[in-house]
């Protein structure tokens, strides 16, 4: 049975690799991952936006005080070299190199034009295999439009294509008025890949002392409906590969992602909640019902159920959801 | 002879930098203001830079000097090449050792940076008392009188020691040299080689001790042999001078630069000189320099090597037609026939014989804790040689006017050469100006064919402190020791300081002024003072003006107006072209600011290329049209000592107060801190009755003691101010009193931690609590008449407070107000809670540190007192002997009160039985007690007062001591756990009633942050660059060790409720009890403002523990133990990552950095389970039946 896909123009043994996330920051997380069978690693987001804050809070708290008294003119050693830049990250990428055999996916969010193009040429000389821009960015600014934000995205994405020849993949976020619309034009600025889709993290309120704080959710299963419905409607509209993530966590989930169109599939919450082991145990279940209903490769389901191969088109659009409106809604006593 | 390169260094690094290069083992330890030696040293070593043999030198940070000086005398018994760094207090703790080091012949030199030693008065700045101190030693002293000096007497003194085997003290003045920045040349490698002998450095290691080739050092020796071995060494003394001499000739062969042990500079048939040491020296070569001018027959004798004195050689450099000599000391040995320089001259031409029978000499002294001496002085001195029977035994600098010694000086008087540019900047510390001056004078020393020099004056206050920059530039080596009088340039960065002090005072006419301020081009002159205009217009200055805030908000820079100020100043002076000087800014800004990111670098090059657009030159009116008159320096009603005294010190006018007006013993008033208005916070927390819930918390955090509450009857507010806030109470047991929370603004430090504290928010808008930051401007008027308002509102009778419950203590009145302490700072809450709870009854000891500089350093003091007049009585005696001195307080008071006592039964009869009775049953452990028994012994006293025998005055003497006193001991975690260990030891092992409380920053915090016992592991400290490897002592357990300590540790962030009670059982604990606080602290970088926050955290993260040993509890059968605290909650880590002090590990190592961590959590995690299990062991069998 042949399990391997391509995405971004490599051969993978699987179509299971574990989403960008803080346990790929050790490589001993990643040696396990690659044991558990995963095909690839995505490395956690390297953050623009936060290695600047860590250098001016970082200079902030090294001026501060100082040359105030004359007994303590300076309260810190005078530190030779700091890694104030992406080198912790960059030998992230060296040192997975080096230590595991699978393709090593980077990940970058970036804060400006500069920084998306220097560091991404940074991430390719430090040897990744591909790279993921991780668009994240909550528009509060209500006067900037839609369309100067899709242009952002898109300029983005050409930007970084022109500084680099590395497999490029976009994490998207689905909150745009035209999601189709816009993934074309990532993919005509450059894009070799779609995520689909990014979570955007919403703080909670803590009702003791009534303030914000960040809350971490799981992804839910539900939540892959979203990936699975996009991933149909574009499959082979869009030249272009696909990668499922969000809210899956068994080998149903994979499946279901692979037959709409996905090259791979990603999953974050389920390793946290499982452990890295369960790479493996998707795997084997996947194998398991690929034996039990006779597929011999990933190839041979990958977009069956897409909305141009599968049997009911229109379920991916809107008569679907008068279809499903209608048959589930609560009858009153 | 090699040509080498200028730099541009102050003398501490320009020492260290030989130091560095000539030894194997450094060992140090902090003390201001030779710390910067030491701290060189460990940053080299840490980066692994080598000496001159190609060895990373290893630098060992000691518990105290005395340490440092024992491990420097075991590394050079062992044949390491040593050294150390240190002044003052230091070096007399290194005394014993050196002469240990000085009996075995052991070379090695100490590098000094001379300050004054403690006497009446702690003082960090410089004199000779300290190494004057160390004259009986036998070392050989080596005085520089310059930086250039400095670095070139460092590498004679290595070379002269190892050359005689004679230990050399080598000094220079503690800031005048040690912190003055100068254009020099240092030695370089090639020079050092040619000048050690390696031969030399053979017999030293030969002389170390190994079992291979075993001998014995050190022994004891007795009447017959002890004597004659002291006088075996007399030729290595007799040699030396001699050596000394020699060594400096071959230095100059190689460098150029001659020296002599005593060097003449003068007229050839001079007939007045003055001999002096030190870097005034060259004060006086400048002055007789202009003095020979004008055909002054004077001179001057520069002394180098004070020991051994070589009289012959001495004698020899004086001109034979020399009829009177003044020698100047920078010391005062009270009651001695003169000083010791003067007492060295007069032995010397006596010894003589007949060449200088005829000679006066008059001994005179100068420059004490850095007193300014200039060339008036100078010129005052060789006038005095005048005189027909000139005076002796005088003192230059200042007006004496009790014993009459000071010597009249014409302050007018100026040497200042008009090739020189002299520009002086006022600044704040916060502001960075003196960080932009340095910068100014690298780039000016670099870029151009300028000599440079760069002295920098600092206040005493660690928040809102002034900061006035002297720099100096110009084509000849620049040598004037003293501050700038007559100046090109002022540059004022804070529009502020021109209503508090004369900013203008030293610029010369034609001068140029530079302000910053926040009123535009139009509206500018109209902002000034009247003195300031006056100014402008008769001395023709030219005037430009610059908002560098709005330019540094608009850059993302803050508050920090460095670079833009710097900008300004290279635009106006003229020095470079304006082009060049900022592509020389902007490098210097990579160079700076390179390793802390580019983000960092941007913005310093935006401020740059916005800065000159901004930059605008006033053209100044002709006629005065402000009526602004500066303001007091302390308001009226002052008390006479506040405005005479105390008010010139805030004013900045110190320098100009006479003998008579200073105590002669060292004893000042307290409650003055509340008359220096310091109005140094923008934004201050204006409170919100409708949303308080009156739970105390902000007064509690409060640093400053600015947040007071009362509680009152409501007749008290028919004549409030209109503004005046108040409400109901919410204590039940009050109700119908009006409660207020009020905020003295002028003292509020605008920190924000009392905002971040207060737990009540406003229902509607969230963000709104009951206290919030506003702009304070506007509400200066306003809050001033309520806070004087406030403080005519009684305060709440001691005896209906609950002092368990906070928001009923916290209505206490603080006896700790209005430090000068850090913004935010983490310690000063505890000391304004003990204050609180027993300030009518305290006696504090307080350790040198940050607890005594803004406790005590003049002008003022937050100890304060109550209507009464009653309050802690404070006082510092050292920084290593805190805990003896606190229980030399305990054991005098009990003997007092032991005194009183007897003597109250011996006359019973007289004063009749009832008082006495009433005396001695009543119970002083609660405030009723204790007000019973202040009635009582007034009762008392007033009997007396009418007996008025001589056993009844004597009781009247003694009768304050019945009452109830409370002894403190107080200082941080440098004193505790490391240079006070011992005496602290001894004093919990003593069991007598003392409070000692340890406000635990885990680093050196007053002198910059070094490492101490109470570092934790992960942190980086100076002398712990690469992160500190070693557990944080656990003072608590040791203490605990002796079972009758009460021993609580506390950190009030993270439990305030824990921390007060603690406070109550430790005074209440009839015998010793030690009080571990957590304090946070600006040495940690945080934010201050949330660093209470930090301190939850910490504690949740089990990095800091919450308990408290209270030995009475075994009586009651229970655990002494109580663990308050529970396990970690949450990961170190994320604690870790709050505090730059363990992320800046993450930054430069971060290999180390998570090893650490893990290493961190693995002893924290068995220290946790360590007390678990002590705090878990049943003790009922060891209940005690009554």
């Amino acid at each position: 049975m042949d399990l391997s896909t391509t995405y971004l123009g490599m051969k993978l043994r699987s179509p299971i690799i574990p989403a960008a996330s803080p346990l790929a920051e050790e490589i001993d997380n990643i040696c396990m991952m690659e044991d558990a069978g995963a095909a690839a690693v995505i490395l956690p987001s390297l953050f623009e936006e936060q290695l600047l804050s860590e250098s001016n809070s970082l200079h902030h708290h090294l001026s501060y005080g100082t040359d105030s008294s004359p007994e303590a003119l300076s309260y810190f050693p005078d530190p030779a070299d700091l890694n104030l830049g992406p080198e912790e990250y960059l030998k992230l990428i060296q040192q997975a190199k080096v230590t595991v055999d699978i393709p090593i996916i980077a990940s970058l969010n970036g804060d400006t034009d500069g920084g998306w193009v220097n560091y991404a040429r940074q991430i390719e000389n430090a040897g990744a295999d591909a790279l993921e821009l991780n668009i994240y960015a909550i528009q509060t600014n209500m006067n900037l439009s839609g369309e100067e934000v899709e242009a952002e995205y898109v300029n983005i994405v050409k930007n970084v294509r022109s500084c680099t020849s590395l497999p490029l993949a976009v994490k998207l976020t689905p909150f745009f008025t035209n999601l189709g619309n816009m993934a074309k034009r990532i993919v005509e600025a450059g894009a070799d890949a779609l995520v689909l889709f990014n979570r955007f993290q919403q703080p909670d309120i803590d009702l003791k002392n009534l303030s914000l704080y960040p809350h971490y959710l799981p992804s839910r299963p539900f939540e892959n409906r979203l990936p699975l419905t996009w991933i149909g409607i574009l499959y082979k509209r869009l030249a272009v590969d696909f990668a499922a993530v969000r809210g899956l966590e068994t080998a149903e989930d994979v499946l279901k992602m692979l037959m709409v169109g996905a090259n791979v599939t990603m999953m974050a919450s389920a390793i946290y909640k499982n452990g890295i082991h369960h790479i493996r145990t998707v795997e084997q279940d996947l194998a398991r019902w690929m034996e039990e209903n006779e597929y011999s490769s990933i190839a041979q389901m990958r977009g069956s159920m897409s909305q141009l191969n599968c049997e009911d088109p229109s379920a991916f659009e809107r008569t679907q959801y008068i279809r499903t409106a209608t048959t589930h809604l609560p009858v009153l006593p | 002879m090699k040509q080498e390169k200028y730099v541009i260094l102050d003398a501490n690094e320009a020492v260290a930098d030989v130091a560095y290069r000539l030894n194997e083992i450094i060992s140090i330890y902090p003390i201001t203001p030779s710390s910067p030696m030491a701290e060189w040293a460990d940053t080299w070593s840490a980066r692994k830079r080598e000496n001159l043999w190609g060895t990373v030198p290893e630098v060992v940070e000691m518990q105290s000097e005395g340490g440092a000086a024992g491990a420097l005398h075991g590394a050079l018994q062992t044949g390491a090449l040593s050294t150390t760094f240190t002044a003052s207090q230091g070096l007399l703790l290194m005394l014993p050792n050196l002469l240990k080091i000085v009996g075995e012949l052991t070379p090695t030199v100490l590098h000094i940076a001379a300050r004054t030693v403690a006497t009446h008065a702690l003082s960090i700045f410089g004199d000779h008392s300290d190494v004057m101190a160390a004259r009986f030693t036998g070392c050989s002293m080596l005085a520089a009188a310059s930086v250039q000096e400095a670095a070139d007497m460092a590498v004679i003194a290595h070379v002269f020691s190892l050359e005689s085997r004679i230990p050399v003290l080598h000094f220079f003045d503690g800031f005048r040299t040690s912190h003055e920045v100068n254009k020099i040349h240092t030695v370089n490698d090639d020079s050092l080689r040619q000048l050690i002998s390696a031969e030399k450095i053979k017999e030293h290691r030969q002389r170390g001790l190994t079992p291979e080739h075993p001998v014995l050092r050190g022994t004891a020796q007795n009447p017959d042999v002890f004597f004659q071995a002291r006088e075996a060494a007399n030729m290595y003394y007799e040699n030396a001078p001699e050596i000394a001499q020699q060594v400096m000739a071959k230095f100059a062969e190689l460098t150029g630069r001659d020296y002599r042990i005593f060097e003449y500079y003068g007229h050839a048939e001079a007939e007045r000189v003055i001999v002096i040491m030190g870097s005034a020296a060259v004060t006086v070569q400048e002055t007789v320099k202009l003095l020979l001018e004008q055909d002054e027959k004077v001179g001057v004798v520069l002394v180098r090597l004070y020991r051994p004195f070589a009289v012959k050689r001495f004698v020899a450099a004086l001109p034979s037609t020399v009829k009177k000599i003044a020698v100047l000391d920078r010391t005062k040995e009270s009651g001695s026939s003169g000083e010791p320089l003067y007492l060295d001259c007069v032995a010397a031409l006596h010894e003589a014989g007949k060449t200088f029978f005829e000679t006066e000499v008059v001994g005179g002294r100068y420059g004490l804790s850095s007193k300014e001496f200039t060339p008036a002085m100078v010129k005052a001195v060789f006038e005095n040689l005048t005189a027909e029977i000139p005076k002796k035994h005088f003192t230059i600098g200042i007006h004496d006017d009790i014993s009459g010694s000071s010597l009249d000086f014409d302050p007018e008087f100026s040497i200042e050469s008009a090739a020189v540019f002299r520009a002086v900047f006022y600044g704040l510390g916060s502001d960075g100006t003196v960080g932009a001056n340095k910068n100014t004078i690298k780039i000016i020393g670099e870029k151009t064919n300028n000599f440079v020099q760069g002295y920098f004056v600092y206040d005493s206050k660690k928040s809102g402190s002034i900061t006035i920059s002297h720099l100096r530039f110009g084509k000849q080596q620049i040598r004037a020791p003293y501050l700038i009088e007559k100046s090109n340039y002022v540059g004022c960065h804070q529009a502020a300081f021109l209503e508090q002090r004369d900013v203008l005072e030293t610029i010369i006419s034609g001068g140029t002024f530079l302000l910053n301020t926040h009123y535009d081009v139009e509206k500018v002159w109209h902002s000034l003072p009247r003195i300031t205009q006056e100014q402008l217009i008769r001395k023709k200055l030219s005037f430009y003006v610059i908002d560098a805030e709005k330019i540094s908000k608009q850059a993302g820079m803050g508050r920090r107006i460095n670079t833009i100020m710097q900008v300004c100043f290279f635009a106006t002076c003229g020095i470079l072209p304006r082009e060049e000087a900022i592509e020389a800014i902007k490098d210097s800004i990579h160079k700076t600011y390179g390793n802390k990111g580019h983000s960092v670098v941007d913005k310093n090059i935006k401020a740059v290329e916005m800065t000159l657009a901004h930059l605008h030159e006033i053209s100044v009116p002709e006629k005065v049209t402000s009526c602004l008159e500066r303001r007091n320096a302390v308001p009226e009603g002052a008390p006479d000592f506040v405005r005479n005294v105390l008010g010139r010190i805030i004013a900045g006018k110190g320098e100009s107060l006479p003998v008579s007006a200073l105590p002669a013993d060292g004893t000042f008033p307290t409650n003055t801190a509340r008359w220096e208005k310091r109005n140094i916070s923008s934004e201050v927390p204006v409170w919100d009755p409708e949303v308080c819930i009156q739970c105390g918390k902000c007064s509690m955090v409060c640093p400053h003691g600015v947040i007071r509450a009362k509680v009152y009857d409501e007749y008290f507010l028919q004549k409030s101010p209109e503004n005046f806030l108040s409400t109901e109470v919410r204590e039940k047991s009050w109700k119908g009193k009006k409660y207020t929370l009020q905020i003295s603004l002028e003292d509020c430090t605008g920190c924000g931690i009392c905002v971040d504290v207060c737990p009540a928010k406003n229902k509607s808008v969230t963000r709104l609590k009951a206290i919030n930051m506003r702009p304070s401007l506007s509400l200066r008027e306003q809050e001033v008449e309520n806070w004087n308002f406030f403080l005519s509102l009684p305060e709440m009778d001691r005896r209906e407070i609950d002092a368990d419950k906070i928001p009923q203590q916290q209505l206490q009145q603080p006896l700790f107000e209005f430090s000068g302490a850090c913004s935010g700072c983490g310690e000063t809450p505890y000391i304004k809670l003990a204050t609180q709870l027993f300030g009518d009854r305290m006696v504090v000891a307080n350790a040198t540190g940050c607890s005594s500089i803004y406790g005590a350093n003049l002008p003022t003091t937050p100890y304060s007192q109550n209507s009464e007049g009653r309050g802690p009585a404070w006082s510092n005696s050292l920084f290593e002997d805190n805990a003896e001195f606190g229980l030399g307080f305990r054991i005098s008071l009990d003997q007092k009160k032991i005194m009183a006592e007897k003597l109250l039964a011996q006359l019973t009869q007289k004063v009749g039985e009832k008082i006495v009775s009433a005396i001695m049953k009543v119970d002083q452990s609660n405030e009723a007690g204790i007000y019973e028994q202040r009635q009582n012994v007034e009762i008392l006293k007033e009997t007396l007062r009418k007996i008025n025998e001589a056993e009844t005055d004597k009781l009247l003497e003694l009768a304050d001591n019945l009452l109830r006193k409370s002894v403190w001991i107080i200082g941080g975690d440098g004193w505790a756990y490391d240079i006070g260990f011992g005496g602290l030891d001894h004093v919990l092992a003593s069991g007598r009633n003392v409070n000692i409380l340890v406000l635990d920053t885990e680093v050196y915090s007053n002198t910059g942050g070094q490492t101490s016992k109470a570092t934790p592991t992960g942190a980086v400290a100076k002398f712990s660059a690469g992160g500190k490897e070693s557990p944080k002592k656990d003072l608590g357990l040791i203490a605990m060790s002796y079972a009758n300590v009460y021993v609580a540790s506390v950190a009030m962030g993270a439990n305030d409720t824990h921390t007060l009670r603690t406070f109550i059982e430790a005074e209440a604990y009839d015998g010793p009890s030690l009080i571990i606080a957590y304090s946070h602290c600006i040495a940690h970088g945080i934010n201050m403002t949330t660093a209470m926050q930090n301190q939850k955290k910490l504690v949740n993260s089990g990095q800091w523990q919450l308990y408290s040993y209270h030995p009475d509890r075994f009586a009651e059968g229970i655990n002494p133990l109580r663990m308050v605290s529970k396990p970690a909650q949450q990961s170190l880590e994320e604690y870790f990552h709050l505090e730059n002090r363990f992320k800046m590990l993450q930054k430069s190592d971060p290999e180390t950095a998570k090893r650490l961590v893990r290493k961190s959590e693995k002893v924290l995690k068995e220290r946790r389970a360590f007390y678990e299990h002590l705090a878990s062991r049943n003790f009922t069998d060891m209940k005690q039946d009554n």
